[in-house]
This record gives C-alpha cells, sequence and structure tokens, in this order.
C-alpha cells in the first residue's frame, strides 16, 4: 500500500532550518505566509519586503524575490513596487517597533491610500533583535530591557492596537488579528492570511494582518510559559478578531 | 547687443508675463535671452519683478546688477529698483498707479504714460496695461522689433485665451505710437 | 533638431527626465523646488506614468528605493531639510546598489534657513550625506538647457553605476528659464538582471545591504570602493575657458558659475588674463583638471554661495604651490560680478605670494 504525504513544506519555502529561537512565531507565521502564496499559485509573482529586525532573514527561507528595506520603510518600498509592478503581489513582515513606531507614518499612509498590498504584522510586544527593549505593543507592567520597572502608562503611554487603529481608514479591505500560540488559533489565523492576499488578487486594497507571537528569549519565559502569557494578559490586551472585511472591490 | 531690463510692479499686473513676452521675442530674434522671476514666501498680492536679459553673446548673470531699463506698475517697485538703473538708462513709469513725482533720478531716459488708463480707454480693458508698456518700451529701446514681440504673443494666447490676442495687439501698438509721438522723450 | 522653446529650469529638468524614460515620481512639497511636483502631476499621468505625492520626504526616498529596486527609472525632488529625512533612504540604496535620482533644488540652511539660493548642500551632496562609506553621483548645472542634459546623464550614470544620483541645483536654476533645445539622445534601457519582478522561470533574487558573516561587509565596501574610482576615472565632466599665461584661475560650480562668467568677461575686457574651470560632476570632483590647470596658474579664486565647502576639494586638488582663495557668500547672497571683478583684480596685484584666506562678498 503505498503512504500519501499529508504534510509537506510548502514550495514556498526553502528546506533550511530556521534561526528562530525555541518557541517563537516566526517560523508559523514564515509557514502560513507560504502555504498561502503556495495555495494561490503566485510564488513567481510575489515579492516579499521584510523590515528591519529578526523577520528580515525572511529572504533566507522564502524561495521568491525579496528586498530589504530600511527600518519601518517597508510599506513605501512597497509601495514603490506595487506602482511599478501592478500584477504582482507585494507584501510587507514587519515586526512591532518597524511598522508600530519608527514606521508608522508609512504604515498610516500606505495604509490610507489603499495601496493594493498585504502587510503581515509580527506583534511579540517586544523589540527582539536589539536586546528586548519596549515596544510600542508592550504590555503595562511588562518588564524589558528599557522598562526595568514594568511599562507605566504614566511614563511610557500605552500598548497600541494596530489593527483596530488601521481598520477604519477608507483604503484599508482587510483588517484583522490572528494569534499562532493555539492550534486552533493557528487555522484561523490560516484564513486571515489567506483572505489577505485574496484581497490583494482582486485588487481590493490595502490587507493587514497582525499576528500576537511570543517571544520566550526576551520575555524570559519558557516557551510554554508564553503560551499562558499569550492566552491570559496579551489577549486582554490585544483582542483576536477580523476588524474590516470588505466584501465588494 | 546686450540689454538688461527690469520689469515690476504688483502680484497680477502681469509683470511676470510682460517678461516672458519680451524673452519670447528676442528668442524668436536668435538672440540670447534668460528670463529671472523675484520669488517670495508670499503667493499673491506682493510685489512682482522678473528681470529678462538679451545679448547676442552667451548670458552670464540672469540678474542684473544696474540694468539697462526698468519698467515700474507700482509706486513700491520704483522706489525698489530705480536707485540701480545705470546711468543714461531708460525708466518706464505706469502713471496711473505712480506719481511722476517720485521719480528721483535726473540722469535717465524717461516714459511716464498712464498705461492702464490707456488700456481702459483704448482697449477697453485696463489689464493691457502691461503690453502698453511692452510696446513703448520695445519701441524705444528697441532691443527687439515690435513685430517680433506681436509674433511672440502666438505662445501665450492660444486655445481659450485666443480672444484676447486682438487685446493684446491693439495695446502693445498704442504703446509704441505713445513713444512714437513722444517728443523725442522727456 | 528641434527648435528652441523657452522653459523654466524646474520643467526643463523635468522634461529631461521623461525623456530618459523616467515614469515614476514620488514626492512632498517643499518650497523652492515646488514647480517639479506641480507639473509633473499634470505629465506624467500623459505619458502613462505615475505620481504619487508622498507623506514625507522618508516615505518618497522608499518608494523610490522599491521602485529602482523593482527596474523603473524613478525620481524624487526636494530641498534642504527633505534631502536631510531621505538620508537614510539614499544610504541603503547606495549599500544595496539601486540607482535612482534625487533632485535636491538647495535652499538655505542649517535648520528651516530660507529659501534663497544657496551652495551650502554641496557637502553634503559630495560626501555622502548618509551614514558609511559611499557617494552619489553629483551634477551640478549652470543652465536650464543643462537642468534637461543633465537630468538625462544623471539617469544613464545611476543605471550605469547601479548608484543613486542627485542633480544639484538651487532656486535660481529652478527658476530662471531660457531658451533650449529638447534633443534627447536614442532612449536604450539597460537590460536590468537583477532586478526583483517576481521569480518566474529564473532564481529567487535578493536585494539587501545587510552583510553579516565575517569579511563580507569589508568585501563590499571594497566593491563600492572599486566603483568610485571608476567613476572618478571615467565621468568626471567639467567645463573650462582657459587663456594663455593666465594670471588667476576662477573656479566655481552651479548657479554661482554664472557671476563668474559675467565677472570673467569683465576682466577680460579690462585685459587681465582670466581663466574658468567649471566642475560639473560634483562627485566625481575633477581633480585631475584642476591640478593641471592650476599648475599653469599662480592663483585660484574660487567663488562659492556658502562658506567654502567646494573649496576644500578645490584645495586638495591644486598643484602643490599654487595658492587659492575664496570669495564666498553664504545665507542666500549672491556675489555680484562686480565684486568678483574687484577680487580678480586684487589677486592680480597682490604679487606671488597670496595668503588662502576666505573673503566676503
Amino acid at each position: 500500500m503505498a503512504l500519501t504525504k499529508v504534510f509537506t513544506r510548502p514550495d514556498s519555502l526553502r528546506d533550511i532550518n530556521f534561526h528562530f529561537c525555541p518557541g517563537c512565531h516566526h517560523g508559523t507565521a514564515h509557514r502560513l505566509i507560504c502555504e498561502a502564496i503556495d495555495y494561490y499559485g503566485i510564488r513567481e509573482r510575489t515579492i516579499g519586503i521584510p523590515g528591519v529586525g529578526c523577520g528580515v532573514f525572511l529572504y533566507n527561507y522564502f524561495d521568491l524575490d525579496v528586498c530589504e528595506a530600511p527600518h519601518g520603510r517597508a510599506p513605501a518600498v512597497a509601495t514603490g513596487f506595487k506602482r511599478v509592478l501592478p500584477q504582482n503581489i507585494i507584501f510587507t513582515y514587519q515586526g512591532d517597533g518597524d511598522l508600530g513606531s519608527i514606521g508608522m507614518s508609512e504604515v498610516i499612509h500606505t495604509a490610507n491610500r489603499g495601496e493594493n498590498i498585504t502587510v503581515f504584522f509580527i506583534n511579540n510586544s517586544v523589540y527582539g533583535m536589539t536586546g528586548g527593549q519596549m515596544a510600542p505593543t508592550t504590555l503595562l507592567g511588562q518588564r524589558t530591557t528599557t522598562t526595568p520597572y514594568g511599562r507605566d502608562f504614566r511614563t511610557e503611554g500605552y500598548p497600541i492596537r494596530m489593527a483596530e487603529m488601521l481598520a477604519p481608514l477608507e483604503g484599508v479591505a482587510f483588517a484583522a488579528r490572528v494569534s499562532l500560540h493555539t492550534p486552533t488559533q493557528v487555522k484561523k489565523a490560516r484564513k486571515a492570511v489567506l483572505r489577505a492576499l485574496d484581497i490583494q488578487i482582486k485588487n481590493m486594497g490595502f490587507s493587514f494582518v497582525e499576528f500576537l507571537c511570543a517571544c520566550p528569549t526576551n520575555w524570559g519565559l519558557s516557551p510554554r510559559q508564553c503560551i499562558e502569557k499569550i492566552d491570559g494578559e496579551m489577549l486582554q490586551s490585544f483582542p483576536l478578531g477580523t476588524y474590516k472585511n470588505r466584501q465588494d472591490s | 547687443m546686450y540689454y538688461d531690463v527690469i520689469l515690476s510692479g504688483f502680484g497680477g499686473q502681469g509683470v511676470l508675463l510682460m517678461g516672458d513676452i519680451l524673452a519670447q521675442a528676442a528668442m524668436l530674434e536668435n538672440r540670447q535671452v534668460t528670463w529671472m522671476p523675484s520669488y517670495g514666501v508670499e503667493m499673491r498680492g506682493g510685489a512682482a519683478s522678473c528681470t529678462v536679459v538679451i545679448s547676442s553673446k552667451k548670458i552670464g548673470s540672469p540678474l542684473a546688477e544696474e540694468p539697462c531699463g526698468l519698467i515700474a506698475m507700482s509706486k513700491p517697485s520704483l522706489l525698489k529698483f530705480q536707485d540701480k538703473i545705470k546711468s543714461g538708462g531708460l525708466l518706464i513709469v505706469n502713471t496711473s498707479f505712480v506719481e511722476p513725482e517720485m521719480i528721483t533720478r535726473e540722469d535717465l531716459k524717461k516714459i511716464c504714460l498712464p498705461a492702464s488708463e490707456i488700456s481702459y480707454r483704448e482697449v477697453g480693458d485696463y489689464k493691457m496695461a502691461n503690453a502698453v508698456l511692452l510696446g513703448a518700451f520695445v519701441s524705444f529701446s528697441r532691443v527687439v522689433t515690435l513685430r517680433r514681440v506681436e509674433e511672440a504673443l502666438d505662445v501665450f494666447f492660444r486655445e481659450e485665451k485666443q480672444k484676447l490676442l486682438p487685446l493684446m495687439l491693439k495695446a502693445l501698438q498704442r504703446g509704441s505710437r505713445y513713444v512714437l509721438e513722444m517728443d523725442g522723450g522727456s | 533638431m528641434s527648435e528652441r522653446q523657452i522653459l523654466k529650469g524646474c520643467v526643463a529638468l523635468a522634461e529631461g527626465a521623461i525623456a530618459a524614460g523616467y515614469r515614476f515620481y514620488f514626492g512632498y512639497p517643499i518650497t523652492p523646488q515646488n514647480d517639479i511636483p506641480e507639473y509633473l502631476s499634470a505629465r506624467l499621468p500623459q505619458v502613462g506614468g505615475v505620481f504619487i505625492q508622498a507623506e514625507s520626504e522618508v516615505a518618497s526616498i522608499n518608494m523610490l528605493l522599491g521602485a529602482a529596486a523593482a527596474g523603473a527609472r524613478a525620481m524624487t525632488s526636494s530641498s534642504g531639510p527633505g534631502i536631510s529625512l531621505m538620508q537614510e533612504g539614499l544610504s541603503y540604496m547606495a549599500g544595496s546598489e539601486l540607482p535612482g535620482l534625487v533632485v535636491n533644488i538647495t535652499r538655505i540652511g542649517p535648520g528651516l534657513g530660507g529659501i534663497a539660493a544657496s551652495q551650502g548642500d554641496y557637502r553634503q551632496a559630495t560626501r555622502g550625506g548618509g551614514h558609511g562609506d559611499y557617494h552619489l553621483i553629483v551634477l551640478a548645472p549652470n543652465s536650464v538647457q543643462e537642468m534637461y542634459d543633465l537630468t538625462i546623464k544623471a539617469f544613464y550614470l545611476a543605471d550605469k553605476y547601479r548608484n543613486p544620483a542627485m542633480i544639484l541645483a538651487d532656486a535660481i536654476l529652478g527658476q530662471m528659464k531660457e531658451p533650449i533645445f529638447l534633443n534627447p539622445p536614442p532612449l536604450v534601457l539597460p537590460e536590468k538582471p537583477w532586478a526583483l519582478t517576481g521569480a518566474r522561470g529564473k532564481k529567487a533574487q535578493l536585494i539587501k545591504s545587510l552583510y553579516l558573516a565575517d569579511g563580507e561587509m569589508e568585501q563590499h565596501n571594497w566593491h563600492l570602493y572599486e566603483k568610485y574610482r571608476r567613476l572618478e576615472r571615467e565621468e568626471v565632466l567639467v567645463e573650462t575657458d582657459l587663456q594663455e599665461k593666465m594670471d588667476v584661475l576662477l573656479v566655481s560650480f552651479g548657479s554661482c558659475s554664472r557671476m563668474v562668467q559675467s565677472a570673467l568677461d569683465l576682466a577680460r575686457s579690462r585685459g587681465i588674463r582670466v581663466g574658468f574651470l567649471r566642475p560639473i560632476s560634483l562627485y566625481p570632483f575633477p581633480q585631475q583638471a584642476v591640478r593641471e590647470v592650476s599648475r599653469e596658474v599662480g592663483k585660484v579664486l574660487v567663488v562659492e554661495m556658502n562658506t567654502g565647502q567646494m573649496w576644500d576639494d578645490v584645495r586638495l586638488s591644486l598643484y602643490p604651490g599654487c595658492r587659492a582663495r575664496l570669495l564666498a557668500r553664504p545665507g542666500g547672497g549672491i556675489p555680484a560680478p562686480g565684486q568678483i571683478l574687484a577680487e580678480i583684480e586684487n589677486l592680480v596685484k597682490a604679487g606671488d605670494g597670496i595668503d588662502e584666506s576666505v573673503h566676503q562678498a
């Protein structure tokens, strides 16, 4: 009896081990995006633009054209690409510091122009690559290397909710927050990624998926404790859901 | 051959266009020419001026330290520029807006003409004062021929603006006639 | 040969860009270069192009980066403060070896400064401006014709060397009108096999400036170094107007060189033997030309609309023993031909051992 392979590596994902720390969800997000690219058969016309952070090494893993962008500027770089190559599928892959802090202006205006691109946003509430400093999405009370006493709203303000902030803009066709901490949530995330790219393929405008992810190294927690943290306080600050899903084009 | 002239007045009086037309005419005569506007932060209503340099050779500076001529359509522009004019140079003043008593230079050739009134009474539209002055300027200075200026108008009055062309021509000719009828300047 | 027509400098530049096959503009309004985006917002759609008013200069330069990485000829334009904001993107473009054109219609700095003509951005333009070991290709027109011709040239050089290029001009050149010929060279767009258009039928490609492995970045820097040396050997643009046995050599660039041209005519009409050298490419700077010409002249007068920036490059290039003096006007002042003439006459009288000093015009 012949065996059927039911679970394989997506074609768009190179056969290379991730460098990500154990318990980090970048790998899961990478896989979901590559699965969706395979599903639509768009690998050969897709260009990825990672921001600066742990996600920058996307080009080592994704088997498609990739262009680096300066910190926070990926949506502007993506705009340049999309206007030159309107038939191509353009996505950015940005962390919370990249998108929600230094690149806030670029993402808001790209969304507001209704630029027909997809933004994947990795929210792990901390700066990963630079060593665990406060991110705009850091939870109140969360200790980071620059909030050693915990984030205090009186001095550091509040965690910023990107999906809710972008959804009301007219140019945004799709905005959702998903999480990658349980199999059920991964399944829901897969649907959101598929829909986001579907929106772009149908020229419907700007699409945005925010992933809640763990950063065990900079949170100082085990992978299992990270899942509990996401399931508890992170979901309270960042409610999951689809905040916009335009049906007409 | 070298001639530089400052054309000046209020924004809206057509000062820059007058310079544009002169520059175009100079080009049609196969001269080298530059047109340089003054510009400020303000968009409207302020002073407006431009410098046109016409030469038979390659032009260096597009600005005029000591212009050969000045056309002043407003009091502030006369006050600002009259001291710069080269001795023996030409000053043309629109006396519809500027009292001739404000002219302090004695060493210039002067043409004082009520260009706005002439434009209103004889052309039917006071806005053609710039063309009246330009007609007077070229007929007196002879830096380009009046005929070239008439030819030059074509570029600026096309399509919906074409209906203004006869008025411009009339105003130019009226300004030119003013000079020819003058008693050899004043 | 087309007929002569009178155009404003900014418009000539925009038409030059279109003649060079460029179809993508990204920019943010700032005086005194607004004629460029205003003109292009109407003109580009007529030729199937794209005009985007970006949310900032930071976004403009990164849109340019994206369009360049996709293989297009693209351009942005700005002035002083906006150019400062673009330095990050320019450094990334140089590091990623992406071509593209940035137009700087300069204003006065530092800070918000003012909008009058100035040459105070020479150093920022020619030294790189952003972080890291790189140069922009910098061309400095001095006429409306050159606003057109050098824009075409800048696109060509940017593509040839895969390096961002800059047109450095100012409000005088942007606002001035002159008759020009619009005679574009035949449009030959280079192949760009490195451009990212999707991995269809070919291996996936990567454009980046991050090199973390041992020695990789050093190697990359040496590669860029070789490119800049080649530029210095092969792409220098300079205009000279020399005489036998010159008393003084005048060196000036951009709009200021027009005032110097007038002073030169005045000086020669008085029998002074004056030469003129105008760097057109500010980077690569015409070092060799300055060295050779200054060998024949004991005295050099540099005239600039800043407090002495190109002066550094001139002094680095002078033939040993030749002395230079600077006539400077920063802050929006324009050296008048009469002032330049007076300085020339001073130098002629001064005998051989002039001091290297800065004189305010």
